[in-house]
Order: C-alpha cells, then structure tokens, then sequence
C-alpha cells in the first residue's frame, strides 16, 4: 500500500495546533508585518487619491477613448474575479472532492477569494463614470415608470453573479471561521480581545448537535459555491462573448475564462502561501512543501488549458473564413499589441511548464517567481482580449490606440494596495489555519492509535 | 437572546478515542438530553450520540425553490408585464436570457437560507453562554447531563464518568 505523506509535520497535539496558529494573532506584530503593512497602507492612501481624482474629474483621465472604451478598469476587474475564483475552487470544489489537503491552505485562499472580489467590484461600478447612481443597476421600483433594469444585458447578468457570489462567498468564510473565534475568546487573557472574539464567535459552544448542523451546513455551501463559482466567470465571459465583435464573440470563452482565472488565483494563493511561510514560521508545518507541490501542479495544468485555448482561437478564426475575425487574430499577434501577446503567451504557456520537473515545483524561489510571471501573463491576457479585439475592429475609420495615462498605472498598482493591506489585516486579526478543520487530518499520513479512522 | 442555562454535571476527557466510548455508554445508559461537546468535528460521533441527519438541506432546497421562482417572477413580471419594452426585437419574455439572474437567485436565496436555519438550529447569535472549561475549543472533550434528565444522579454519573476515564467531573451549567 502506498503510504501517504502527512498533512501536518512535526507530531503536532491537539494543543500544538491551536497554540500554532493563534500565536500571529496574540503576539505583538512583527517587524515585517509592520513594515509590509505601512508599505500597503500607503499605496491604498495613493489608490484612494486616484480613484478620487477618477471619480471627481471624471473617467476621461484614463485612457478610454475612442475606439477603445473598454480599459484599465474592466481589465482588472476581470483579473481581480479571476483571482478570487482559486479561494473558491480550494474551499470548495476540493471540500466535495475530499482533498484533505486543502484544509490547511482553504482559509487564506478563502480570504484571498473575498478581498479579491472586494477589490475588483469597485471597478464596474467605478467605470459607470457616475458611480453615485450606480444603484441604478439594481431592479427597485422607481418613479420613471417604473423603467426597469434590462435583463437580457450580460452586464446586468454581471450585476447578479458578482454581487451573490461576493456575498456567499462573504458567508462561507465566515461561517468556517465561528468555532475558531470561539477558540480565540475562550484562550483570551485580555478582556477586549475576549469580547471582540467572543461576539465573533456568535456564542459557538460546539456540542456534538451544532457541529452535526455545522458539517452539512459547510457541505451545502460547498456544493452551491460551485455550480456559483463557475457561473460568476462563465458570466464575466458573456460580457465579451454576447457582443458581435470579433475577437470577443467566440463559444469558447466561458471554460477558457474559467480555466483561465483558476490558474491565475493559483498562481496568487503560491504567491501568498510563500510569503506567508516567510512570515509565520509555525505555520511551514501545516502548508507544506506537498501543498505547495499540489497547488504548482494545478497550475501547470490550467496554464496548458489556457495554452490550447489561445491556440484553439486562432484555428477557429482561420477555419471560420470570416476576414474580420482572421484579422483580429493576426492583429492580436503580429500588429501594435503584438509585445502584449507575446508577454502573456510566455509567461501564461511557457514559464509553468518548468512545473514538468519535481525539483522545480518544490522549489520556493522557483514556484515563487513562476506565480509573480503567471499574475503578470493573466493581467495582460484580459488586457489583449480587451484593447487589442477594440482597437482595430470592422472599419479601418475606426482604428486606434489605448491612451493609457498614468492614472491607468495608478488604478492598476493602487488596487494591490487595496487587496494587500485587507490581507495583512486578516493575518493578523484572524485565524490563518481553520483550526476546527486541521484537527481531524492531524492522523492522515501518522500511524493509526486507536481504532479509528 | 434570552436563554435558561441548565444545571447538570459534566465530565471531560482529553482523548478522542475516550469521549466516543463515553458518548456511546451516556447513551446506552439512557440519557438523551446530554450534551458531547468538543473542539471540532468528531468523526462518528452522531452515531455516538444517537443524533438523526440534520435537516438544514430541506430548508436549502425550499429556499432554492423560492429564489429560482422569484427570479423567474421578477424577471418575466418586469420585463413582459409591467413595462414591457422592446429591446433589439428580442420576445419580451426572453427565457434563456433571464436563466443567469434566476439561477443566481436560487443560490443566493439557498445560501443565506441555510445559514439562517443554522443559526435558527445552534440558538446563534448567543450573547455569553456559559463555558465549561476554556479548553474545550482547543484539546478537551466534554459530556454534559442537565439535572432534568430521565435517570438523573449525581453521584452515579459521576462514578460512570470516572471509570470511563474522565480527568475530571465537575457540578456546572450550561
């Protein structure tokens, strides 16, 4: 039989494991954490700066103009859903398929998942130009008729997947979180953190009723995240893929989307779950090199997902006959975007496929620098099916460039600052391990002690 | 919320093995108002316990129900109805347009839902409830009999807690 490789290293009690990963949350902030946690403070300061200058002067300080009114802003929010859609997978795709491996990394890809969403639904309503009215998206009935909200639109489509799936998502995380706020309040010596936690925990005593309620609650949350989870990207998809301009009206845009933002969140969880071994030493027990192994895997693979989806493209617009979709193509790699390609093509389909060697996917600076190339190649391929489909459609009368000005530089780099400082606030203010879900894998890999399973 | 805490006896254990033998012998012994508490989900210990499936997937498929059909109402009353406007030739009740927003409806309904029925079923939010011993989240187990249970008896459980291991038994509320 072949033996399996434990979960959790070092022979870890019951006691080990909740003294592990409560201790970031109890002992005074290191001298990294501060110093990251500053570093994104002010970029978010610099992020709110510029979204004010957006908002107050107006959209045009981007570089959406003619023909190009699609931008920055939908770019990265593509980006940003497709990051949080790996929390989702791990949480719970990977919960319905019994991969205990992923309890240990589930709660931060979780998190990553929620702030990430956070981070990217700013950007539509943002793009409205008028974000004060932006409750106009919303079907309320109003004293202009009532004109309601156009339900055959994917933008409206839109409006529904992101705002439920921020939302279940929101639950979800915070339902797995309740016992171990609990655990927090009840080992609390100061009276504050007692209270704060304890009103966090809801009153969770775990009797063997509640925790029986519980797992077919998580179990349920599970299975509709991830019919949830597929639809919200299929639907980002339809933003593009239900208009008729070529480039963007293709059928194979949902799985390609869909494999696309599992392997760009992938790619930020390694980034994340690196830094965060950096950080927390106690924590290299739980999110072993093993995980990391699995995660580089799965990135490999969806990146070569992604890779016969870029090449099934350019076959279909060949095999179409169609000129304008064949030129979209040719344009796409060989006209003035073509250094945009070319970038997401090898950071996307080449730079994972050094995941072909063990060495490779267990090496922390290689798997490090592999995530930094795949977030780069995921950003720049929305931003090629976004201008370059844009920028040269049917007439030549309508050609042009994207203006990207330096307020598309600060949207882009502002919005890290935003994510990274609602992240290095969770590592700190919240449990980075579930707790209640690492205690019953602490056995897998470990000789059986008693009779059970 | 205002709840009344039992009094009772309880015992604790620091073994998983150990509070699934106690679980199952309180039970045999004919307590069924005991409460097994512990840090986290124990494997087996429903049937321990004698607990019956929990019945939150009724409420999550109700409530799917009604989020599918009100998006199917809000969809098609909003569109066809009460104004119905003609948007590219398209029918008024355009059905497959309207399935992204019903299906969102029915998860989101369905989700918050079972929430709902899962702080409905635990009694949450709990302002303060009474813990008996702190480590009961971090590496004990606890087994809980209220005073009003059939066949209670101090001095008896407390004798059956002992020879099933307990570290110790203690006089509590809960």
């Amino acid at each position: 039989m072949i033996k399996r490789s434990p979960l959790v290293l070092g022979n870890k009690t019951l006691k080990d494991v909740t003294d592990d990963i409560c201790a970031p949350v109890e002992r005074f902030p290191s001298k990294g954490w501060v110093a990251l946690f500053l570093g994104a403070k002010t970029l978010l300061l610099f992020y709110i700066c510029i979204l004010g200058a957006v908002v107050g002067i107006g959209i045009g300080l981007l570089g959406v103009t003619h023909p190009v009114f699609w931008g920055t802003m939908i770019v990265t929010f593509v980006f940003w859903i497709g990051i949080g859609h790996a929390g989702t997978l791990i949480s719970a795709v990977l919960f319905l398929f019994r991969q205990k491996w992923r309890t240990s990394v589930a709660r931060t890809a979780e998190a990553m998942t929620v702030f990430a969403v956070m981070t990217a639904g700013l950007f539509p309503l943002l793009h409205t130009g008028r974000p004060w009215l932006d409750y106009w998206l919303f079907p309320y009935p109003n004293q202009r008729g009532p004109l309601w909200v156009n339900f055959r639109s994917p933008l409206l489509w839109d409006v529904f997947a992101v705002s439920t799936y921020a939302t279940v998502s929101m639950v979800f995380w915070y339902i797995g979180l309740v016992p171990d706020f609990a655990t927090i309040k009840d080992r609390a010596k100061n009276k504050i953190r007692k209270t704060v936690y304890g009103i966090l925990s809801l009153g969770w005593r775990g009797t063997a009723k509640n925790w029986s309620h519980y797992e077919m609650l998580y179990l349920l949350l599970a299975g509709l995240s991830t019919p949830l989870v597929l639809s919200v990207h299929t639907i980002v998809s339809f933003d593009f893929a239900v208009s008729n301009l070529p480039g963007w009206h293709t059928t194979i845009f949902p799985p390609y989307f869909v494999a696309g933002a599992i392997f760009s969140g992938f790619a930020m969880v390694v980034t994340l779950m690196t830094l965060v071994r950096i950080g927390f030493k106690e924590f290299k027990d739980y999110v072993t090199l093993d995980h990391m192994e699995v995660m580089n895997k799965i990135i490999m693979t969806t990146g070569m997902i992604v890779g016969y989806a870029y090449a099934s493209e350019f076959f279909i617009a060949w095999y179409s006959g169609n000129p304008y979709e064949r030129f979209v193509f040719a344009n796409r790699a060989f006209g003035p975007y073509g250094w945009a390609y070319w970038m997401m093509v090898s950071c996307n389909v080449l730079s994972p496929q050094v995941f072909w060697f063990k060495k490779m996917r267990r090496s922390i600076p290689v798997m490090f620098v592999v995530s930094i190339f795949v977030n780069i190649g995921m950003w720049f391929e929305r931003f090629v099916i976004t201008v370059t489909s844009l920028h040269r459609d049917f007439l030549p009368a309508n050609w042009g460039m994207y203006q990207w000005s330096w307020f598309d530089t600060g949207v882009l780099v502002g919005s890290f600052g935003m994510f990274l400082t609602l992240f290095l606030l969770y590592l700190r203010l919240f449990p980075a391990i579930s707790i209640a879900e690492v205690k019953p894998v602490l056995n897998v890999g470990y000789e059986d002690e008693g009779g059970h399973h | 919320m205002a709840t009344q805490y039992t009094k009772g006896i309880a015992g604790i254990w620091d073994k998983e093995s150990l509070i699934l033998k106690a679980a199952r012998k309180t039970r045999e012994t004919g307590f069924t108002k005991f409460e097994a508490i512990s840090p986290y989900a124990v494997h087996g210990m429903e049937e321990a316990c004698g607990i019956t499936r929990s019945w939150i997937p009724y409420v999550t498929f109700i409530a799917g129900l009604i989020g599918l059909l009100s998006g199917l109402a809000l969809t098609y009353w909003t569109s066809a109805v009460d104004w119905a406007v003609n948007v590219g030739g398209k029918p008024f009740f355009s059905l497959p347009a309207f399935i992204p927003i019903i299906f969102e409806l029915t998860i989101l309904f369905a989700a918050l839902s079972s929430v709902g029925a899962l702080f409905y079923a635990c009694k949450m939010p709990k302002i303060d409830p009474p813990i008996i011993d702190p480590d009961l989240s971090c590496h004990k187990f606890a087994i809980f009999i209220p005073y009003n249970d059939v066949g209670y008896d101090e001095s008896k459980i407390e004798k059956m807690f002992k020879e099933l291991g307990a570290l110790e038994v203690k006089k509590t509320e809960y």
